[in-house]
């Protein structure tokens, strides 16, 4: 097959541009006593008597470093250039939607006015945060195709508990204590955690051998016990599960409820809403869809939409306008399942997706998942000889690739071909998930990357896969060109030093 | 179209038709005709970037109760901390705010080695020998903590001072609904303190002990009666501490915590109107490999270098799945290298005069305020103390916000206190002036 992209150069960021290879002292090695960076205003406010909490008074200061304030920036700075990250490149991990994170949002969460605010302050001082998040919610419930929505649940798998919750207190309501949630063995791992807090077993249903739900599986599996099912459509393959009104025929046949795992909903956003397939309850990940950057692993922001017949279950409180728009305060819905945040949820991160969504607008929202969709089967096709391809139909916002093949042949597996990717300047994609595919690659190049980059990615994986067949150790060997080799993860874990004070 | 997507109409054309496709409806063959939407979403159209941003500016605005306009008194979990300039530019850094989870240790150690000097912060700072990653906020480590004591002990009831967070509480039973947990609760003393109880009699075993240090209506508890009450149930102490108070006041694990959790907002966090915050988990080593959240721990790469991993991953959710005891995936990773940075700029001497700042400052008010009758409940409080008003405080705070103060946070459900909580952002000048403003308002 012939391809119309030519590579461009640029765009491999991860090994060489970093700074050199030297190991950086830790912050506590760089304190010198004595030394520091602080500066405390002078608050004129006389020194009080401590006689009365004497005996709680510590006796030694708190071992913190003591570093200028000069040491302080260059080690943040080296430790910054020992990270790969969004800003410098492609970031093709599956499941995780590493879009780029547009710069005018970080003015946003920068402003005074939204920053500054003490959480606990009467409404009547709060109206511009309260006007904000009722709109994002108007926009997260349009999107997903809901009537109301909590914007409390701090991330993903935040959101996952709260809907079961939610679930939960619903069948309560009706005076039913159903016991299960069917969930695909493709499932990312926190739904079944999710589960199990929530107080349900877990129950799998297998995939067929198309990678969708088997329906047939799902009939025998499913009875009055059936709480509900746990759906990421597309799924965890990049799969639309095109039975799903089907699906959800079954689970609400039995009194059940449908949760929607809004993890992969980058594929479909303007284009088909979880409302419409028949979902009572779905989680939108603001981190993923909307752009607010991971930070590393967090923030992120994980707000659950529901139907109209489970408004009332929703955590409070909630902001709602009494008089049609011209105040707002905070209600609590009278059969909330209570708070699941110690205040609002990651109100920042909430600005900053709404701020994502008013800029793309309602086509841009929708242009943005169908290029996710356009980059991730060109990709796709593209290193289809490379790679085989798990499942053939069409994919969306991202698919999955097998190195099986290639273990067999040369003893390369997708772990290898991972590390030899970031020598290549990529980050790697997910591996070793979704379970049901053997040496999984799953790749989500999303929105944000251009033609040239994916063209630089298949040749990169392309020159992998030839490396690996005329020389496989020096696959093994890779990375190289990192800052750091591989590593010995087993000896981390088995003695593990977690703080400076346990290293030997 | 507005997007951030990179591709033109001539790029966008060229690889469908090397897909053989003629337009991008056709990407979407798999969906049922019946599910694929013909109109647009009911939304406004797109916004320029500055448009949006006078959006936002507007909706800051609209909020009157901004730091630079309103001298703030309240805490109850958020406190309003000078930050360091260092911590928010150092901490905004791209290449930790746009990467993810480090995965890949290979090309993350930046983000693993901020999280090893943060983890061995918070373990000093508690007096505990391990911290973890972070969580959400303070209501989630407590939440965690309380499943960690519950997957340990294989017991459901825990013991609730109510002297600990009441929007920690609250979100502990809305947790604890799905584990069917059995919580009970302590009462406060007049002094607000918890009352423990006699240590003898009889007692049914618990998962867990859990108070606050101080706790939320100011009080410093006394940490060896929790202990004597959690030995006596069998029951692991859960200490729920404001870490700046641990720059003045010993740390619950030397006074026999065996988990320790806490709101890191305080540590250089913005406000942020309640979110992203950073909530803190330590414990003792025997119960690492129950922890929640990531762990990163220290090891060698091929060629003998230093470097860091996140370890003991076989805890985690994607490898336990149903038997998983946390469902933490994304954590608050970034707060958490803001808030060691931050740690770092203050230092072991600028913590310590943080802490002692905080407790003058407060103190100062209270001797203050019982000049003009409202005394506090108790005079054993680091930086937060609660008054009982005559009337309603909800009228009182309000009337003060006409002042310029935020006159403390009321107590959900008791409408005739104030807590009040001083930082080290306020001066004598201020705490005269709202000194003066309240006993104008109580006249």
């Amino acid at each position: 097959m012939k391809f119309s992209m030519a590579s461009a150069p640029g765009g491999r960021a991860a090994s060489s541009p970093l700074m050199g290879d030297a190991e950086e002292p830790t912050i506590f090695e760089l304190s010198v006593p004595a030394r520091r960076s602080f500066s405390l205003r002078d608050t004129a406010v006389p020194s009080m008597d401590l006689d009365e909490i004497q005996s709680w008074v510590r006796e030694d200061a708190v071992e913190l470093p003591e570093v200028s304030e000069r040491d302080l920036v260059a080690h943040y700075t080296r430790l910054a250039s020992r990270n790969y990250s969004v800003d410098l490149g492609a970031y093709p991990l599956g499941s995780c939607t590493m879009k780029y994170n547009p710069k005018f949002a970080d003015q946003v969460a920068a402003i005074d006015g939204l920053t500054n605010v003490h959480p606990l302050t009467p409404p009547e001082a709060i109206q511009g945060w309260l006007r904000l998040l009722d709109e994002l919610e108007h926009y997260v419930c349009e999107i997903t195709g809901m009537a109301q929505a909590t914007l409390q649940p701090p991330a993903g798998a935040s959101g996952e508990l709260t809907g079961l919750l939610i679930m939960r207190a619903y069948h309560a309501s009706r005076g039913r204590k159903p016991t299960k949630v069917v969930i695909p063995d493709s499932a990312h791992g926190t739904n079944p955690a999710s589960v199990s807090l929530a107080g349900y077993e877990a129950v799998t249903v297998p995939s067929g051998a198309d990678g969708l739900v088997d329906l047939a599986k799902l009939r025998e599996l499913v009875d009055e016990n059936t709480a509900g099912i746990m759906l990421t459509n597309p799924n965890t393959l990049g799969l639309f599960e095109r039975e799903i009104r089907e699906i959800l025929d079954v689970i609400h046949s039995v009194g059940g409820l449908a949760y929607y795992d809004g993890a992969n909903l980058n594929a479909i956003v303007g284009v088909a809403r979880p409302g419409d397939m028949g979902f009572d309850i779905v989680h939108s990940n603001l981190h993923k869809t909307f752009a607010t950057p991971h930070g590393g692993g967090g923030p992120g922001a994980g707000p659950v939409a529901v139907v109209e017949h489970l408004v009332d279950f929703l955590p409070g409180p909630l902001p709602r306008s009494l008089d049609g728009g011209a105040s707002y305060t905070w209600v609590t819905p009278e059969r909330s399942i209570g708070r699941v945040h110690a205040f609002y949820g990651n109100a920042v991160v909430l600005a900053r997706a709404l701020a994502f969504m008013q800029y793309l607008g309602r086509d841009g929202l929708r242009t943005m998942s169908e290029l996710a969709v356009l980059n991730a089967n060109w990709l796709k096709t593209r290193i289809a000889d490379s790679f085989e391809v798990a499942y053939q139909q069409p994919c969306m916002h991202e698919f999955v690739v097998s190195a099986e093949r290639l273990k067999a042949e040369t003893g390369v597996r997708a772990l290898d071909v991972a590390k030899a990717l970031l020598d290549a300047g990529f980050h790697s994609p997910t591996v070793y998930f979704p379970l049901v595919v053997h040496e999984a690659l799953m790749i989500e190049p999303t929105e944000t990357e251009s033609p040239q980059t994916l063209e630089a990615i298949a040749q990169a994986l392309e020159e992998i896969v030839a490396t690996a067949r005329t020389d496989a150790a020096a696959v093994f060997a890779m990375p190289r060109n990192t800052p750091v080799r591989r590593l010995d993860e087993a000896m981390a874990a088995r003695k593990p030093i977690l703080t400076e004070d346990q290293r030997q | 179209m507005p997007s951030f997507a990179p591709h033109t109409e001539e790029e966008i054309e060229q690889m469908l038709t090397d897909l053989g496709m003629s337009s991008l409806e056709e990407l979407y063959t798999s969906i049922p005709s019946t599910l694929m939407r013909t109109e647009p979403l009911a939304l406004p159209k797109d916004l320029s970037e500055i448009e949006v941003l006078e959006q936002f500016s507007r909706f800051g605005a609209d909020n009157s109760a901004v730091r630079s306009s309103l001298i703030s008194f309240a805490g109850g979990g958020a406190y309003d901390h000078d930050l360091s300039a260092a911590a928010r530019h150092l901490g905004s850094q791209s290449a930790f705010v746009t990467a993810y989870t480090p995965y890949q240790p290979e090309v993350a150690q930046g983000v693993l080695q901020a999280l090893f000097e943060f983890q061995t912060m918070v373990a000093r700072l508690f007096g505990l020998p391990i911290a973890n990653a972070s969580l959400y906020d303070g209501a989630a480590s407590l939440v965690e903590a309380v499943n960690m004591a519950v997957g340990f002990t294989k017991r459901q009831r825990v013991i609730v001072s109510t002297g600990v967070h009441p929007g920690y509480r609250e979100a502990l039973a809305t947790f604890g609904a799905g584990t069917h947990l059995e919580i009970e609760h302590l009462g406060l003393a007049a002094d607000d303190s918890t009352i423990f109880g006699s240590s003898d009699g009889d007692h049914a075993g618990a998962a867990a002990v859990i108070v606050g240090y101080p706790n939320y209506f100011g009080a410093i508890e006394n940490i060896e009666q929790a202990r004597a009450l959690a030995d006596n149930e069998e029951a692991l102490l859960i200490v729920v501490a404001d870490p700046i108070a641990l720059g003045l006041l010993r740390s619950p694990g030397t006074l026999g915590a065996d988990i320790v959790v806490g709101e890191g907002q305080s540590l250089g966090i913005p406000l942020s109107f309640g979110g992203p915050y950073l909530g803190l988990f330590a414990a003792r080593t025997e119960y690492v490999r129950l922890m929640p959240g990531r762990l990163v721990g220290e090891t060698r790469d091929l060629e003998g270098r230093r470097s860091f991993v996140t370890t003991l991953r076989t805890r985690e959710q994607d490898i336990r799945r149903e038997k998983a005891t946390s469902n933490v995936c994304t954590n608050q990773t970034l707060m958490a290298i803001q808030a060691a940075i931050h740690m770092a700029w203050l230092g072991k001497r600028g913590f310590q005069l943080l802490a002692r700042r905080n407790y003058d400052g407060a103190h100062y008010l209270a001797s203050r305020l019982s000049e003009i009758g409202l005394v506090p409940s108790t005079a054993k409080f680091f930086r937060e103390f609660t008054v009982h008003t005559m009337g309603s405080a909800t009228e009182l705070q309000h009337r003060m916000l006409q002042h310029g103060f935020l006159a403390g946070v009321v107590p959900p459900n008791l409408d005739d206190r104030l807590v009040f909580a001083v930082t080290e952002a306020r001066t004598r000048t201020e705490i005269d002036g709202f000194v003066d403003s309240l006993m104008k308002e109580l006249r």
